[in-house]
């Protein structure tokens, strides 16, 4: 897991994803402009916060869940 | 015939779809539908800890930043684990100070080196050879390169490759022999009798009808 370690604490590109997306929903390529992380790390890494339920998905866009506001508070 | 085909694989070919993957890589899981958009250089090496591929990874650590330019990510694969991957990249920015920015698959079960035809039984029947894979951002392989095991790459080849594709989507133009960025380009040849005799008016440097160049 390259955004969340095995602990389950997001690593440090998995935290700097959550926080773009404090601001609201958006598109991995917004979230990569923003982070200055490569679009591929974004796709690959967006895949796996939805999978801990840490980011949910709704078509091309993606914001913050519960889980993931509380867990960067 | 079947257990070569079961060695070697698929052998891809220019203008083909490029084969999806999912693979772990050291930068996590990574589909090849991640890298739509860009362009992506697919490559094998032989093994982790061997000499002629630890200096491609620095080489192609140095050429890195040229290639981000370009809009061209980078991801290195062999057969060997994720561990080996990660002891083999920390022990180069140990021993060179060199830190390898790009993902590498471990593509322990050679789905993908099978896929891409990386494994030439002639060579190595466990170890992918030296193959490059140049894909474009709408993830159609564009570019194909074997090089055998004792021979490492030419990174100045490469990069003047990708300048050569970008330039011809670009302008729908071809490049001669040994073209560099700025040299002249080649003007597509005319296919009809009307268009070639039109094309030695345009002012072109024209060798004859069927060669013509100019500057971009």
């Amino acid at each position: 897991m390259a955004c969340i370690s095995p602990d389950g604490k997001p690593t440090e590109s998995g935290s700097k994803m959550l926080r773009a997306l404090q601001a609201g929903s958006k598109s991995p390529e917004e979230i990569a402009r923003d982070t200055g992380l490569p679009l591929f790390m974004v796709r690959s890494g967006l895949r796996e916060l939805s999978q801990a339920g840490l980011a949910d998905q709704k078509e091309d866009r993606y914001k913050l869940s519960e889980k993931g506001a509380k867990l960067i508070k | 015939m079947e257990e070569i085909k079961e060695q070697t694989g698929h052998m891809p070919r220019i203008g083909e779809p490029a084969p999806a993957f999912e693979s772990v890589t050291t930068h996590g899981v990574l589909k090849l539908e991640d890298f739509k958009g860009s362009w992506l250089i697919l490559f094998s090496h032989p093994a982790d800890f061997t000499p002629v591929c630890t200096t491609e990874f620095i080489a192609f650590t140095e050429i890195h930043p040229k290639l981000q330019k370009r809009g061209v990510e980078l991801l290195g694969l062999s057969v060997d684990s994720v561990s080996s991957h990660i002891a083999w990249v920390r022990n180069v920015e140990e021993k060179t100070g060199v830190k390898i920015p790009f993902p590498i698959i471990a593509d322990l079960n050679k789905e993908v080196a099978l896929a891409y035809g990386m494994i030439h039984p002639g060579q190595s029947k466990t170890e992918t050879v030296r193959c490059v894979f140049i894909i474009d951002p709408n993830q159609k392989i564009r570019t194909i390169l074997y090089y055998p095991l004792t021979t490492g790459r030419n990174m100045d080849e490469i990069l003047r490759i990708i300048d050569a594709l970008q330039t011809t989507d670009k302008n729908a133009v071809a490049t001669p022999a040994n073209w560099r960025p700025g040299d002249k380009v080649v003007v597509p040849p005319p296919n009809t009798q009307e268009m070639a005799e039109e094309r030695l008016k345009q002012g072109y440097e024209c060798i004859d009808w069927y060669l013509c160049k100019k500057k971009l």
